[in-house]
């Protein structure tokens, strides 16, 4: 009985390689400007072209000033302009789709994806960027690689890979009021160990994931990489053509009916087996926010930090062991990212800050996902609500998610961040990221410390 | 691509799990749209002193990579998830400037073990107890897959993109019939896929 995964693994399968791997077909490929300008200028250098260019997308997110009056060259990194100059260049000798600073249609790239209705279920899509399983919240087989592979991915339309394992995490039951898609993958997570899923194809799956809705199944599967998986993915139900039709780039008239057709038999058989399967109570998950400098130290809102630190993290992180979560202060609130920068999450945020200031010494920002989910905010007044509270509100881009010589903290601040990776150093020299969800971020912007959001009701 | 056959060489031990392509090299340190000079990026944050300048900085000296005894080190020892986080491929450009061949570790992050296969740096995966156990000078043969008198896996495909240092595309562009044939097929069976 196959799965999900065998299911458009065997669909894409080229040729079997005599060096034990398979030729896997392709079908769309994203860059951005940060790793896709050196694939595109070595492989020009190369004398090779992409092979269909129209499959191929390039953003500029990485390294974009995101104020709001930028110029199609400002960086937030020394000598990040020449990685935008370098990338439009060669995107437009190359004939790809090039999606450049000032479009309407720029933003991150696992944001913009979706949105632009570019990953579709029973789709393989490729990008050197780790985060790129995000993409498999719509049932499309998408993972991360390094800038060789991607000129090896436009190139040859193709990629070799060995078969990866197998993992089943099914959520039973609901995530309660106030628990978002956020918690539960810290929570699984800090369960499993940052190596949890090694080199896995993780399908999520269970009542909790049928009942997210796509903005959410893309927080869950953005952060799979956080815990070593190959990618995830979720099997298409109504939840993600009714999120895909009208799509610019989604299929359209007789193709669409094809399409829903084939997306209807995307789905793991039953008795089809894992070589691994875990399985978790989505009602005693509570919000959880990361503690150390790994995204498995995490633990409930309402729990404590160690008694015990594990290596590396006293020394950074300023802690000692044993404080209570909702009892450290911190001096920064981000609210952006790959992982929770959609509408909805700027909604839940917004619903936490609206007729609240942001605490004295906290400084506080606001970068949406893409300038499309910019448009939709401001068309809801929630710009005035995010002003009003004291969050400065950005254009689109990966800005203040990881540090890259321009955007970030004062060196030592605890900052509370809707991103993905609280690395040491990640956000900035010394700065000490929790992860968490908007609206914890929003509610520990306001008291100034780590705190639920259900505190201020 | 560089072939890796045989190596031996002086292994500098970096201890900690989960080091992440963040610590391997800072993104702030990918200056230029190249392949080459990252090496001086190489661990940066904790190579050199937090207050010493660019241009003129001051190297760490309790940084493992720094220690005199370190100097010329060839072989990188790791403990679990070693490479972990972005994908960023300059991780491994800068291991190479550096003069790294070959990383051995408990685990590795799967973006960058391909990213070292990719690049000819040799990543081996092995029990804590033996890298603990290896002598300082390590040799490595990767026809004979041992470290040493230990043995260690790798896929074949990988072994022999490493031994014989072949680009990929060329060798992948040997099924362009298959390729071809696949569109062809796919192109019917899935007319909505195509733009």
């Amino acid at each position: 009985m196959p799965t999900l995964f065998d299911k458009i693994w065997s669909d894409h399968a080229v040729a079997e390689l005599p060096s034990g791997e398979t030729l896997i077909a392709v079908d769309r490929v994203f860059l951005h400007e940060r790793t896709g300008s050196v694939a595109l200028e070595s492989m020009a250098e190369a004398g090779r072209a992409p092979r269909r260019p129209e499959t191929v997308f390039v953003t500029m997110d990485h390294i974009v000033s995101t104020e709001a009056d930028r110029s199609d060259t400002d960086a937030r990194s020394p000598g990040g302009d020449v990685f935008i100059t370098a990338t439009r260049k060669a995107a437009r000798a190359a004939g790809i789709n090039l999606i450049d600073v000032l479009s309407p249609d720029q933003g991150i790239v696992h944001v913009i994806s979706p949105e632009l209705g570019i990953a579709q279920p029973g789709l393989t899509l490729v990008c050197p960027d780790s985060h790129t399983c995000t993409q498999g919240a719509l049932g499309a087989l998408a993972w991360g690689i390094g800038s060789t592979d991607a000129e090896h991915a436009m190139a040859t339309g193709t990629m070799r890979l060995p078969k990866p394992a197998q993992m089943r995490i099914t959520l039973d039951g609901r995530l309660r009021s106030g628990v978002t898609a956020k918690d539960a993958v810290l929570h699984i997570i800090s369960s499993l160990g940052a190596d949890g899923a090694k080199r896995c194809a993780v399908e999520f799956a269970g009542e909790a994931v049928r009942a997210m809705d796509m903005e959410a199944r893309l927080t869950l599967c953005n952060m799979a990489v956080e815990f070593a998986a190959f990618t995830a993915i979720i099997a298409p139900d109504a939840v993600t053509t009714d999120y895909l039709r009208g799509r610019r780039h989604a299929p359209k008239g007789e193709q669409w009916d094809a399409a829903v057709q084939y997306w209807q038999t995307l789905q793991t058989d039953e008795g089809a087996s894992f070589d691994h399967e875990h399985r978790f109570d989505a009602g005693r998950i509570e919000p959880t926010v990361s503690w150390g400098i790994s995204p498995a130290q995490a633990a409930p809102i309402s729990g404590h930090v160690p008694h015990t630190l594990p290596d590396g993290v006293a020394d950074y992180s300023g802690l000692h062991g044993g404080e209570a979560m909702a009892s450290l202060p911190i001096g920064g609130a981000f609210i952006g990212s790959c992982t929770n920068a959609r509408l909805s999450d700027l909604r839940a945020a917004a619903a936490v800050l609206r007729g609240r200031r942001v605490a004295d010494g906290v400084e506080a920002i606001a970068v949406p996902g893409s300038m499309a989910v910019r448009r939709a905010a401001e068309a809801e007044g929630l710009d005035a609500v995010f002003r009003e509270a004291g969050f400065s509100w950005n254009a689109s881009g990966c800005a203040f998610c990881f540090y890259a010589g321009g955007d970030t903290f004062a060196p030592g601040t605890r900052v509370i961040s809707s991103t993905n990776r609280n690395f040491k150093n990640r956000q900035g020299p010394g700065v000490r990221t929790h992860l968490a969800s908007p609206a914890v971020v929003a509610a520990s912007a306001v008291t100034g410390r780590i705190t639920d959001p259900a505190e201020l009701q | 691509m560089t072939p890796f056959t045989q190596h031996t060489g002086l292994a500098v031990r970096l201890p900690g799990d989960n080091v992440d392509t963040d610590q391997i090299i800072p993104s702030r340190e990918m200056k230029t749209v190249s392949k080459r000079g990252l090496g001086v990026g190489l661990f940066a944050a904790q190579r050199y002193l937090p207050d010493s300048q660019a241009g003129e900085r001051v190297p760490n000296p309790d940084f493992p990579l720094n220690r005199a005894e370190s100097a010329g080190a060839t072989v990188l020892i790791a403990g679990r998830n070693f490479g972990c986080g972005s994908s960023r491929e300059h991780a491994v450009w800068a291991l190479v400037d550096f003069g790294i061949r070959a990383v051995l570790a408990e685990s590795f992050g799967e973006i960058f073990y391909n990213n070292c296969i990719r690049n000819g740096v040799l990543p081996v995966q092995l029990e804590r107890a033996t890298l603990d156990a290896l002598p300082d000078r390590v040799s490595i043969d990767l026809k004979a897959q041992t470290v040493e008198d230990h043995s260690f896996d790798i896929a074949p495909g990988a072994k022999r993109m490493l031994l014989e240092g072949l680009d990929p595309v060329a060798l992948t562009l040997e099924h362009e019939d298959a390729i071809a044939a696949w569109e062809c097929a796919d192109r019917a069976a899935r007319g909505w896929a195509y733009v």
